[in-house]
């Protein structure tokens, strides 16, 4: 019994300590060129994000002047149910108004 | 449905999704042939995301009208109105479709569904065709099915289908109907167009439609909206355009806080019909409003309509002082 507590507790240490070691392990030669890609990436969410913004939730309403970090996933869900908007652009919205 | 949400608390307070209460309250006063209306209203908006693919939401209004007694007599009346526009859950149920259950506003045309909300109308009086397929209760209680079609990023198609049942609770007063809308929103243009239908499947039975054109060009801050609406004895149109004068200075300049807007309607009626709300004769009405955008989100809104009809001609004048609030329930993490 004692054995199998043991390995249950190792299994979930090593589950914990792996990721965490990973992401503070040594930058690997490519993370600039990544971290690159990243960026150019992240604003190219945010561009699209923009986008989407002013293509829809702007026709309706002029946005409020600040939003609250904590309730931007419910409102951005409420945004696309009222607006029928797609999957792609909630996703898009996320991404533009928390990233 | 509340021990779900109640559940699922724990789970929010650490995301960002934390319930809230949006909406608005404010002030208005509306002079209609000489009769001066004092309306202090407040409309929340109590919205719950739950899970993955569940939103609870709900909107209430409560406002209170004081308006003169008539009749030669000194005073005023007053009127309290509390009630709910819609209680729905919606379930998103895949990329395509979201399923809504409950009561929601009945969604005919493009005013009922979106631009109804004091925070967002642009004149406090709603168009005169208002009342065409959204079955004079502008709620129904039943089902909806709603979404986008098809999406790229050019294009969007949307639809939404719905059914409802009578209800004659004083809150959620519907009429037993169906209906729905199909639009086509061509993102690049800035132009949406749509047709809705409505057949109430009660007493008259009958069928109602209507077509809408909006457009909006990007990075423009004009806007242009129009509807078209048919019911068995009578039929209008109305046309808003506005423009916000941001171009002078930017959005928060003394200037570009002001919004001129223009809106023309019209009716016409061809046979005598006290059900479908629709003024009693033909009717032409012109409205000019100057809305101005305070900061704090608070917004200024005045208007002056003439309303031409053969039953006599009409000026009203309105004016409005709306705040818009959007508050999270708790902190979150």
């Amino acid at each position: 019994m004692n054995r199998t507590l043991k390995l249950i507790s190792a299994s979930f240490l090593l589950a914990t300590i792996i990721p965490v070691l990973a992401q503070t392990s040594a930058p690997h030669p490519d993370s600039s060129k990544r971290s690159k890609a990243a960026t150019q990436s992240s604003s190219a969410d945010a561009a699209l994000g923009q986008k989407v913004f002013d293509e829809n939730c702007s026709r309706c309403h002029n946005p409020p002047q600040s939003i609250p970090p904590q309730i931007v996933a419910t409102l951005i869900r409420h945004m696309r149910v009222r607006a029928s908007l797609s999957a792609a652009d909630e996703r898009a919205l996320l991404r533009f108004m928390n990233p | 449905m509340i021990t779900a949400l109640l559940l699922s608390l724990p789970a929010c307070a650490a995301a960002q999704n934390v319930p809230y209460i949006s909406g608005g309250g404010g002030f208005i006063t509306s002079t209609n042939g000489g009769n001066t209306t004092y309306i202090p209203v407040i409309a929340p908006e109590f919205v719950a995301s739950v899970g993955q693919h569940l939103l609870v939401e709900s909107r209430a209004t409560i406002l209170d009208s004081y308006f003169p007694r008539g009749g030669g007599q000194p005073g005023y009346k007053r009127d309290a109105f509390l009630g709910l526009s819609f209680l729905q859950a919606d379930v998103i149920a895949s990329p395509r479709a979201t399923i809504v259950a409950g009561e929601f506003l009945t969604p005919f045309g493009t005013y009922n569904e979106r631009l109804s909300p004091i925070w967002i109308s642009n004149f406090e009086q709603a168009p005169l065709i208002y009342s065409i397929g959204t079955m004079s209760t502008a709620s129904s209680v039943g089902g909806m099915v709603r979404g986008s079609a098809y999406a790229n990023r050019t294009l969007n198609i949307d639809y939404t289908a719905y059914f409802s049942a009578l209800s004659t609770n004083p809150q959620f007063n519907a009429k037993r109907s169906t209906g729905g809308r199909l639009s086509v929103y061509l993102k690049n243009a800035g132009l949406e167009t749509g047709v809705s239908f409505g057949r109430l499947l009660q007493d008259t039975r009958e069928n109602y439609s209507g077509v809408h054109l909006w457009w909006e060009p990007f990075n423009s801050y004009l806007r242009i909206r129009s509807e078209y609406a048919r019911a068995p004895h009578a039929h209008g149109y109305w046309v808003e355009g506005d423009y916000r004068l941001a171009r002078f200075g930017g959005e928060q300049s003394l200037l570009g806080r002001l919004e001129p807007v223009f809106r023309m309607q019209q009716t016409f009626r061809s046979a005598p019909d006290p059900e479908d709300g629709l003024p009693t004769a033909d009717t032409r009405q012109l409205d000019y409003a100057l809305d101005y955008h305070l900061p704090h989100e608070v917004r200024i809104n005045t208007s002056y309509s003439r309303k031409l009809s053969s039953t006599g001609d009409r000026n009203i004048w309105q004016t409005g002082i709306v705040y818009r609030f959007l508050i999270p329930l708790w902190r979150g993490k």
